[in-house]
């Protein structure tokens, strides 16, 4: 193929509560990583593209293209944020890759922001379940906790998930964010802590639960026929798939699978030509444990209501058959929520650039990220390749 | 050297258990007094207040100091529960433990640490010697918004300290501040309840200033972590003390002896004074203690404190901080609401 599109630099600010930056700060400093790290020229870039899901009700500030353009002294240039909730960075990183895939830009930075700390809880809480269905569930008190005890609460009914199991995805996570330098918790976490923490909503916990993060991410994409000229190592979109699935969770048939995340993936692979043997390496949306082990089964590593027990054997451990989360995921890693599906693209082109050092799965050739809106309203996977 | 000429506290003899407010708020009652590190508070009785509490610890203080009480001349009364908006509180308790007229007197408010930013105006002025003996008091009724998550430490007391240069018990060595413009928590006028920015409470705002504050001591005094016998710092809860000398590598033996948050409460103005008063009632001549007090907003004021023979004549006399936290009377959610004014008609 000769019109592929192309990742020729990546960064990030170091995830976490970061209370002495604000939104510009940490967007200006991950795009700045991404660009020095692609060897482009600001010059070079001819569009801007930004995953934001609320900064309005978070910081107050919107307009965040020209605002990315101008603090980054990039200069006149098309710049623009899109949003689809939890999934706004995967949807900017499409987005790119579609403009790319055109012909219509040639370099494109890509960038995902959300600055969460700035306003109190509640209004954190209220502003993230915007993202499910307002009238239906939101408005009624069912926040993403409650929403996703739900689907918790009948795998364990379905398939005799246990707690114990619910407890391993962050047990997991945390061990592989450990050895991220960018992660927010960068220390590994017992499984008896996790399973004593906080009840959020029955048989949720706060360890379950993904945490309120100040994070950006950023990526420098080109057409392939300029990549070369930045980089020996680029790393290539093998494919871009994104579906949609009702709104409110009680509208499905199950609320234990994820339509739009099995349908995005099934197209991503025949996009790409592969199996899902074939990939080496996944960031599955774990918002919430029982999160990632649905899009385990989702994506076909496990059968469905198996994804317990590939905890249990280990397979998706750094060093397993699939491993999930790399990067700690968003339980470890932290979940800005806008800037999460481009951060996950920034771990997956480290692992198969080879520079994931400590937590790098050896020989990585093929990844694959699903990231989700909401509880799955969204869903929108990129394979990768070397 | 400028120094403690005595000391007293007050706490009120009414206790909630945490798990108590737990359960009216549908919180998990087991896990909430070990999650904070508190499992009571001090609860003031209907007819208590910031003079009340004031005046008890201040009588305390003079009569272990065994002063003529008009020898002091200048009170501070450090507090956010000042019972007047104007009019000042420190001008009852002069009256109250028989000051003469020949004084100043002013009402401090820093959060927190107002009570010892009292301590180091009442230093400043002995060593100038523009008075003899000074008053420093830290008092509160704290108050927390029902449901909120300050209403499981918000709670009442209050330390009152002379510093003079005759007599004294323990010396102060050397006094340190660190002061920015931080707002993590605040309550603005004519409001019932402070606000407070949750998580932002913690690293940007107690840890980084007490930690700044501490840093700072150690260098002016050129003393490490293995030159004192005991630490104190402001008790907001039970964990940050504890996280705080985690980071500075105190020992927690070190600091054990200071944390009356868990059976009192934070009595905020009071926190950290009530927390040296505990070490003073214990510590053998010569022990060296680190303070540091922290109020929001925010600053810092570090001490370092060396105790003297003269303290062993003046103990017994007066109650001591585990006579206080022992004298208690337990009062369900239904009293505590009465007695804090929470039901209103």
């Amino acid at each position: 193929m000769s019109n592929r599109v192309a990742i020729i630099g990546v960064g990030m600010n170091k995830f976490g509560e970061l209370w002495d930056q604000n939104l510009r700060d940490i967007t200006l400093e991950a795009g700045m990583y991404a660009i020095f790290d692609s060897g482009v020229r600001g010059a070079d870039i001819d569009g801007i593209v930004i995953g934001n899901m609320s900064a309005g009700r978070f910081t107050g500030q919107e307009h965040l293209g020209a605002q990315a353009a101008d603090m980054g002294g990039l200069g006149d240039m098309p710049a623009y944020s899109v949003e689809a909730a939890c999934a706004s960075g995967g949807a900017a990183v499409r987005h790119a890759y579609m403009a790319i895939k055109s012909g219509e830009h040639k370099v494109m930075l890509v960038l995902g922001t959300e600055k969460m700390s700035d306003v109190n809880q509640t209004e954190a809480m209220n502003t993230i379940s915007v993202a499910a269905d307002w009238e239906w569930e939101g408005m009624f008190g069912a926040t993403f906790p409650a929403l996703y005890a739900f689907m918790a609460r009948r795998h364990m009914m379905e398939y005799g998930t246990t707690e114990e199991q619910l407890a391993k995805p962050t047990v997991k996570n945390h061990a592989n964010a450990a050895h991220n330098p960018w992660a927010q918790f960068q220390r590994p976490v017992p499984i008896g802590v996790v399973m004593n923490s906080g009840l959020l909503a029955d048989p949720l916990r706060v360890l379950h639960s993904a945490p309120i993060t100040d994070g950006a991410a950023g990526l420098v994409m080109c057409s392939e026929d300029l990549a070369k000229k930045y980089t020996d190592t680029p790393v290539y979109i093998e494919a871009s798939e994104q579906n949609s699935d009702t709104l409110a969770l009680h509208d499905r048939p199950s609320i234990t699978r994820m339509d739009a995340v099995i349908k995005s993936t099934r197209s991503a692979l025949q996009e790409a030509m592969l199996e899902i043997t074939d990939i080496d390496v996944f960031e599955l949306h774990d918002s919430f444990s029982i999160g990632e082990i649905i899009l385990t089964e989702d994506v076909g590593i496990a059968k469905k209501g198996e994804g317990g027990k590939a905890l249990d054997e280990g397979i998706t451990e750094i060093g397993g058959k699939f491993p999930v989360n790399t990067s700690g995921g968003l339980k470890a890693r932290g979940h800005p929520v806008g800037a999460t599906g481009v951060a996950q693209i920034v771990e997956l082109a480290l692992q198969l650039r080879g520079d994931a050092e400590k937590r790098q799965v050896d020989g990585a050739e093929k990844a694959l990220a699903v990231n989700i809106g909401g509880t799955g309203a969204t869903s929108i996977v990129h394979i990768l390749g070397r | 050297m400028v120094g403690i000429v005595g000391y007293g506290v007050y706490v009120p003899r009414y206790r909630i258990k945490t798990s108590d407010i737990a359960e009216v708020w549908g919180e998990d009652s087991a896990r909430i007094g070990k999650g904070l590190g508190v499992f009571e508070k001090s609860v003031p009785g209907p007819d208590e207040d910031v003079a009340t509490i004031s005046v008890e610890a201040a009588r305390n203080a003079v009569k272990r100091a065994q002063i003529d009480p008009t020898d002091i001349g200048a009170i501070y009364v450090g507090s956010e529960s000042h019972p007047y908006a104007v009019k000042p509180t420190g001008t009852i308790v002069a009256e109250a433990i028989g000051c003469s007229h020949d004084m100043t007197c002013a009402d401090y408010e820093f959060a927190c640490k107002a009570g010892t930013a009292a301590i180091q105006t009442t230093m400043g002025l002995v060593k100038s010697k523009m008075i003899k003996i000074g008053l420093a008091i830290g008092s509160d009724t704290a108050q927390g918004r029902p449901g909120d998550a300050l209403e499981y430490s918000a709670a009442a007391g209050g330390a009152a300290f002379l510093i003079g240069m005759k007599n004294i018990i323990a010396t102060i060595n050397e006094t340190v501040s660190f002061t920015t413009d931080t707002p993590d928590f605040w309550r603005r006028e004519g409001e019932d309840f402070p606000s407070h920015g949750a998580r932002f409470t913690g690293e940007p705002a107690y840890f980084r200033h007490v930690g700044e504050g501490a840093k700072s001591l150690f260098k002016k005094t050129n003393t490490t972590v293995d030159d004192y016998d005991y630490f104190v710092f402001h008790m907001p809860n039970g964990k940050f003390p504890l996280a705080m000398g985690a980071e500075l590598n105190v020992p927690p033996e070190k600091l054990e002896d200071s944390l009356v948050v868990r059976y009192i409460g934070n009595t905020y103005s009071g926190s950290a004074m009530i927390g040296l008063a505990r070490i003073l009632d214990i510590a053998k001549p010569e022990s060296r203690i680190f303070m540091v007090a922290y109020g929001s907003g925010a600053g810092s004021d570090a001490f370092s404190i060396t105790v003297e023979d003269a303290i062993e004549d003046r103990r017994g006399e007066v109650p001591t901080v585990d006579d206080y936290i022992e004298r208690k009377t337990y009062v369900d959610y239904s009293i505590y609401a009465k007695y804090r004014r929470k039901i209103k008609d």
